[in-house]
C-alpha cells in the first residue's frame, strides 16, 4: 500500500528540511499506458502505484491511502475516469487528478474535465507535460 | 570497427526509413528518450508489451465480429484499446486505421469493419516484422561493441 502524505518536508538532524518523495496514482486499464506513465513519473522521482480501474482508485482512497498525484485514464471497465473523478471530488479528494485520454471528442473531453480534472492531456502522458505537473504540485506546496 | 560502423549506418538508414514511411511517429522518439542506464532496453519492452496486448485484442476482434449478431460496442471498446496502445508505442498507420474503424463501428457496417479489421491486422503484420527486424539490428550493434545511434 503505498501513501503519500504531500510534497511537504521535515527537518532532519542537521536542521536541513527533507523534501518527502511525492506518490502518483496510475489509473489506467491499458498495460502498455501504465508502463509508460510508471516510468515517467518514477524518473521525475515519484514512488508510484498501479491501478486498473476507477473503483480501484476510489476503494484505495476509502482506506485511506492518499497521492500527490492522480493520472486517470477517461474510458476504463468497471468505473470509468468521469465517475471515479467525481466520486473522489465527493469524498473530498483534493488531490491534482490529471485526466489522460485517448479521446478525440471535445464534448467527452468537457465531460472529463467538469468532473473534476485540475488538468487534461492525451494520451500518452510526455515528459514534458508530466514536469509541468511537478511544477504545478511544487507551487502548490509553496 | 568496419562492420561496426556498417552495422550502425544500416540502423540508421533503416530508422529513418520507418519514420519517412509513416510507420512510426514521434512517440516513437519519445520511448527512446525515456531509455537510460536503469532502462537501457525500455522501448523495446514497451513494444513487446504492446505485441502481446495488440494480439489479444485483434482475437477479440475477430471473434466480435464473427457473432451472427455483432455489439459494435464491445467492437468499439476493443479498437478504442488498439488505438490507444498503438499511439502510445508511435504506431502511427495502425492507430490511423482504428480511427477509421471506430468510424464504421459508429455506422455499424460489419462488411466495412470485417475489411478494416483485415487492413489493422496487415498494417499490425508490418509494423511487428519492421520493429523486430529494427530491435535485432541494435543487438547486432552492441553484440558486434558498437553503440546505438541517436537518430535526430
Amino acid at each position: 500500500m503505498v501513501v503519500g502524505t504531500g510534497a511537504s518536508g521535515s527537518m532532519a538532524a542537521d536542521g536541513v528540511e527533507e523534501r518527502k518523495q511525492m506518490s502518483a496514482l496510475i489509473v489506467d486499464d491499458n498495460s502498455v499506458i501504465q508502463k509508460i506513465h510508471k516510468v515517467i513519473m518514477t524518473k521525475l522521482g515519484f514512488e508510484t502505484q498501479v491501478v486498473d480501474n476507477g473503483k480501484m482508485a476510489v476503494d484505495l482512497h476509502t482506506s485511506g491511502c492518499s497521492f500527490d498525484v492522480i493520472l486517470m485514464d477517461m474510458e476504463m471497465p468497471v468505473m470509468n475516469g468521469i465517475e471515479a473523478t467525481k466520486e473522489l471530488r465527493a469524498m473530498g479528494v483534493e488531490t491534482m487528478i490529471v485526466g489522460v485520454t485517448a479521446c478525440s471528442l471535445e464534448s467527452e473531453k468537457q465531460a472529463f474535465k467538469e468532473a473534476g480534472l485540475n488538468e487534461c492531456f492525451v494520451k500518452p502522458l510526455n515528459m514534458e507535460e508530466a514536469k509541468s505537473l511537478v511544477k504545478k504540485l511544487n507551487k502548490e506546496d509553496n | 570497427m568496419a562492420y561496426v560502423g556498417q552495422l550502425q549506418r544500416k540502423f540508421v538508414e533503416y530508422t529513418k526509413s520507418l519514420y519517412r514511411e509513416g510507420i512510426v511517429d514521434k512517440q516513437f522518439t519519445q520511448l527512446h528518450n525515456l531509455q537510460d542506464e536503469s532502462n537501457p532496453d525500455f522501448a523495446e519492452e514497451v513494444v513487446t508489451l504492446f505485441f502481446t496486448d495488440s494480439q489479444r485484442l485483434l482475437n477479440e476482434l475477430t471473434n466480435a465480429l464473427e457473432q451472427q449478431d455483432v455489439d459494435f460496442n464491445t467492437v468499439d471498446a476493443y479498437v478504442h484499446q488498439f488505438k490507444g496502445s498503438s499511439s502510445s508505442v508511435g504506431a502511427q498507420r495502425v492507430k490511423d486505421l482504428c480511427i477509421s474503424f471506430r468510424t464504421l463501428c459508429e455506422q455499424q457496417n460489419k462488411e466495412l469493419c470485417l475489411r478494416c479489421l483485415q487492413q489493422v491486422k496487415l498494417e499490425y503484420a508490418s509494423f511487428k516484422s519492421k520493429l523486430e527486424s529494427l530491435f535485432q539490428l541494435e543487438k547486432q550493434i552492441v553484440e558486434a561493441g558498437g553503440t546505438i545511434p541517436t537518430i535526430d
